[in-house]
This record gives structure tokens, sequence and C-alpha cells, in this order.
């Protein structure tokens, strides 16, 4: 089970809820994925509308939701958001996105630190999104973000696990969980982060954009289940070369049996 | 460097030869790497691309859909006013016009409000005829505090300003301003832009800079298709979206490709340009570039309309009017231009759900900034 501040979840599967052609579309593709912790922006949301066509399905489905700050450029942007979020649906867990930047929607270190440390001091959950940077993790860690999303591609790109080498040393060193966001492209790669030993991925364009996102929701559920498995099982190492079995060191091992009954005598 | 350096080094007539020079074989090579590739852009926009139409709204199709899913943001203009200081011939607006005048006060502002939230509008463009005393940046202070209580997104099509006037109405939360250069071929622009400010040709090729250079959220280009010879136009706009990226990362950028349409009475288009040629357009624009939004108005007609959406399209209006006051007193009086699409809000979001589409209202939330 996956424990992130004091919430367990059994799915290790996070979904988004962008890119849907209509709400149905969106639940059966939820459901199918088997996910406990849907995130949804806040900018979406219409609160002075009775009738939003995103909040509403959404709750009622009774899946945790993780408000997000999506579409915020600064740090002060993203706190209003935040805000809004915890007014909104009564939860203090938020997922802190800022990307001053339109065209590859990239995380801004400098103001997720900044805001990480005014929602952390004003008593948010936070999970931010950022870069596969581990220094950056550990400054997000040490301020007492309860897990970190670091970007396995940019952002909608379908593009897989493109910083594979940085998000290993952020799982390798991080005392929180890691959860892999943003660029998993196919259901493989999904597999391939949890098998890295990521926590949980977070998947939306893959299942959103998809032909049929409800099927594609399911092969997602079913490949993060087999990468935790596979790694849980624990996998075996790589090697460039073939392992002998009769290593060249085995007369070693024959020495000191011989020495051994050699002694016994 | 502002974009009028960058244009005053392309040689045009240079840029025209090469791009009806264009070999199927180039095409096929442009359709390999187009993305932020200028040379493949102008590959796409060529005759010699027509034969790849298909494959070219089919990876258009793809990419809009893997960018921005499922959904087309919905907006509409609020026309403040058609009074005009500028004479272009192909503007209903044009000073010369004998139409009725009429500026919106707040109280006639507040009612055309009232009647967009009913329909769920929360994106606004702005739009007025360009006369700088009457209708300039003292009314545009005065007026946009009022709107921006009431809408997420506002943004804002008039004339050209300065720095100065620009982020003071950024201040006052103005998101983007969309600034049409109608057409980059200077000859051209001069003979139909024949009274006014408007007349100065580089102060409005540069006002985009100065808005990035501000970080506003959005810039919108636009040339209005058919003044003069339309792959080229475009071609040139494409330069000036690629010296506006590299440039200002913070900003996002928008195109609008309204169509000059011969008809009784009004100017005749230099180059028509057809249907095909429209979607060449979209689908060139979004292999050049996969982030860039795409704006369609009311201009085209429905079935048109319905028929564009998948290829590339991210923003649409609905359910338009072009006067200033018309959606309180609708009548045809005091228009800019005739609108071919006419269905209402309600008809365009369920057109759609029924093609697969969600309408997108709300985007932003406008006590953020």
């Amino acid at each position: 089970m996956l424990k992130i501040a004091d919430h367990t979840f059994n799915s290790r599967l996070f979904c988004g809820t962008g890119k849907f052609a209509n709400s149905q579309t969106m639940l059966d593709a939820l459901h199918a994925s088997g996910s406990e912790l849907v995130t949804l922006a806040m900018k979406r949301i219409d609160r002075h509308s009775h009738t939003d066509n995103l909040m509403l399905p959404l709750q009622k489905t009774g899946i945790k939701l993780l408000p997000n700050t999506s579409g915020a450029r600064t740090a002060k942007e993203a706190l209003f958001a935040a805000e809004l979020g915890r007014e909104m649906f009564a939860t203090n867990w938020v997922k802190l996105e800022i990307h001053p930047d339109p065209k590859y929607l990239l995380p801004d270190p400098i103001e997720t630190l900044i805001a990480a440390e005014a929602l952390v001091k004003k008593g948010f959950v936070v999970l931010p999104y950022v870069h596969a940077d581990p220094v950056l993790c550990r400054r997000l860690e040490a301020l007492g973000c309860a897990a970190v999303m670091p970007l396995a591609s940019p952002i909608g790109s379908n593009q897989g696990l493109v910083t594979k080498a940085f998000l290993q040393i952020i799982i390798e060193q991080s005392t929180v969980p890691v959860v892999i966001d943003a660029g998993i492209g196919c259901p493989s790669d999904a597999t391939a982060a949890m098998e890295l030993g990521a926590d949980a991925v977070l998947v939306n364009t893959a299942i959103a954009s998809s032909r049929s996102p409800q099927q594609m929701a399911q092969c997602f559920k079913q490949a993060v289940e087999t990468g935790r498995m596979a790694y849980e099982a624990g996998l075996g190492q790589v090697y460039q070369y073939a392992q002998h079995t009769s290593p060249l060191t085995g007369f070693l091992r024959e020495n000191q049996e011989h020495q051994g009954g050699l002694n016994a005598l | 460097m502002h974009f009028d350096s960058v244009f005053a080094k392309l040689d045009q007539v240079d840029l025209r030869l090469a791009l009806y020079a264009t070999t199927p074989a180039q095409v096929e090579q442009a359709l390999h790497n187009p993305a932020g590739n200028i040379q493949a852009l102008m590959a796409l926009l060529s005759p010699a691309a027509q034969p790849y139409l298909e494959t070219m709204a089919q990876r258009a199709s793809q990419l809009t859909q893997q960018r921005f899913g499922h959904t087309i943001n919905l907006f509409i203009p609020l026309y403040l006013s058609n009074l005009c200081a500028n004479e272009c011939d192909y503007c209903g607006f044009t000073m010369s016009n004998k139409i009725k005048r009429k500026v919106l006060n707040l109280n006639e502002i507040n009612k055309e409000i009232d009647i967009l939230k009913r329909n769920k509008f929360d994106s606004v463009l702005l739009v007025a005829g360009e006369h700088e005393s009457k209708v300039g940046i003292d009314y545009f202070c005065q007026v946009l505090p009022t709107i921006k209580q009431h809408f997420s997104q506002v943004n804002m099509e008039v004339q050209p300003l300065s720095s100065q006037d620009y982020a003071s109405l950024q201040l006052l939360g103005l998101d983007g301003v969309m600034l049409y250069q109608e057409t980059y071929n200077q000859v051209t622009y001069a003979q139909h832009h024949t009274r006014g400010k408007k007349q100065d040709f580089s102060y409005r090729l540069t006002s985009p800079d100065r808005l990035g250079e501000l970080g506003i959220d959005k810039i919108g280009l636009g040339v209005l298709l058919g003044l003069d010879d339309w792959r080229l136009d475009a071609l040139m706009m494409g330069y000036h979206l690629q010296h506006l990226e590299n440039r200002y990362w913070r900003s996002k950028l928008s195109i609008s490709l309204p169509r000059l349409r011969p008809c009784v009475g009004g100017i005749q288009p230099k180059s028509v340009l057809s249907d095909s040629g429209l979607v060449q357009l979209i689908c060139a624009f979004r292999l050049f570039n996969a982030h860039l939004e795409i704006s369609l108005s009311t201009r085209e007609s429905a079935p048109m309309r319905n028929h564009l959406i998948p290829l590339g399209i991210t923003h649409m209006s609905a359910g338009s009017s072009t006067q200033p006051g018309g959606y309180a007193n609708p009548s045809k009086a005091l228009e800019q231009f005739e609108i071919s699409d006419e269905r209402s809000v309600q008809e365009i979001s369920s057109m759609l759900s029924q093609r697969g589409y969600q309408a997108i209202f709300k985007d932003w939330e406008r006590d953020w900034h």
C-alpha cells in the first residue's frame, strides 16, 4: 500500500481529468483505471455555476480529488488556486504546478520552491510537479512536501521516461513518495516507471487522447500493477555480458573445500 | 530587436519565388520535420503541398488532440465602439461609411455583459474601431475594470498602443491582445489604408514586441487572407510567430485566419482563398507549431466551421454580434461584417458534443493575477 501524508492508496495509478470529450467518457475511464486519486485544474472550475460539468460528476464518484494549480505562472497565482481548491473541495491537498512557459509547459523551479514553502506553512499537503531535478526534490522534501512529482518528459508529449537517469537518483534518495508525472505515453512506460521503483505514476494525455479512453485506462491499471509487482519481486541485475554458470573464480571455493577437508582430518 | 528589423531583411520577392518553386520532394521532406522549421512551413503553404492535404490533415488533427485534447475553447466578441478614424476599404467601420456611430457607455456595457454571462461566457474579446481620441486609453482604462469583474479572460482587438498604455491595461487585468497586420505587403497595405494612424505599418508591426516585452499572457496575429497573396502573407506571419516565440517565452501565441470574400460593393480579393486553401493553412500552421492557438470566427459558414474543428482549431466564437450594443439590441445597422455562422452558443456546444468535443468556457480565474 502506498501512503502519502495520512492517506493510503491501493492503486498506484493517479489520473487527470483534462482533454476528455465529455464527462461521461472521463468517468468511464477513471472507473476503469481503478485510480484513487484524481487531479483537476482549479482554473477550469466555475465556482459560480451550480452545474459545473467537471466538478459535480467527479464529486459523485467518491474518488479522492487533488486540486491542481495548472495555468499558474507565478507562486502568487498558485497560492490563489490552492486556496480555492481547499475552499471548494474541503481538502488541504494540492498538486502544485507552476509553468510560465506555454510552449513546453515546463515547471518553474524557483516559483515552485517559493510556493511550496508558503503552502506547507499554511497547512497544505503539497505534491509539487517538478523537473527531474534531484537537488530540487531534496529541497522540496526538506520544506515538508508530502511527495515529489518529477516529470518523465514534457507534459502531454508521450515521450516516455526521457529523464530516467535522474528519476533513478530521485527514487534512490527520496524519503517521501515519488510520483512520476508527465510524458508517460504508453502502458509500457508506466510499467518501466514502476519497475524503477516509483511509488506511483500520474497519467492523463495518454488515456484522454486515445481512441478509447476507457480501454486505455484499463491497460494502464494493469501496467502499473505489473510494474509494481515486478519491482517488489526483485528484478535481476542487468549485465553487459553473459554470466557463466562456472565462473573463473570457482577454484577458490574448491580450494576452500579441500582445505576444510584437510583441517578436519 | 523588434520584428521590423527582421522584416527589413526578408526579401519577399525571393520568398515568393521560392514558395511557388517548391517541389513535391521538398514537401515530403517538410512533412518529416515541420515543427519550428520555417522552410518546412514554406513548403507546406506552397501549391506543391496541395496533393498532400489529407496527410497534413491527419497529422494536424492528431497533434491538436494530443496537445489540446477533445476540447474547444469558446469566446465571445464584445464590440465597444464602431467609431473609426481610419479609412480601410475592406471594413464596414471605415470612416467614410455612412453608418450610425456608437460608443458604449458603462451602462450599455453592463447590459451586454448580462446577456453574455447568461450564455455562460467567461472569455471575452473586446473589439473597437480605431479612434484614438474618443476610444483611446482613457476609455479603455475606464471600462476594463467593470468588464474584468465578470470575465476570467479579457482580450482586446483595438488599435496598437504604446508600451506604457499596454502596461496600464495589463495592470487592470488585460490578458491578451489580438492585433492583425492585415497584410505584410507594404505596398498593398498602403493601398488599402489610405487615412488615419493605421497607415503606420511599422508601428503596427512592432506592437506584438511591445506586448511580449511586458510578458502579456497572449499575443494574437492575423492577416486578412486575400488582401494580397495569401500564401506569402501566411509565410510572413510564420516568420513573425517565430520571432515572437524565440524572444517572449512567457506569452502564448494565437492566430486568426479571416478570409476576404468577394462581395457586392466591397473590394475584390487579390487572391481568393478557397476552402481547400484554408484547410491547407490551418494544417500547415499546426504542423509548424503544435501549441499555437488557432481561432475561428463566425465569418465562416456553419458547415465549414463544423468541418474545420478537428483539423487544428482550438478557439471559436459563438453567437457573435459584430456591432456595439448588438446583444441587447440586435439589428444589423452598425455591424463590422456579416456573420455567416449564426448558430447560438447552445447550438454550437451541442454540435461540438456530437462531434466528440467538449466546449470549454472557463480556462482561467480572474482573481489570480
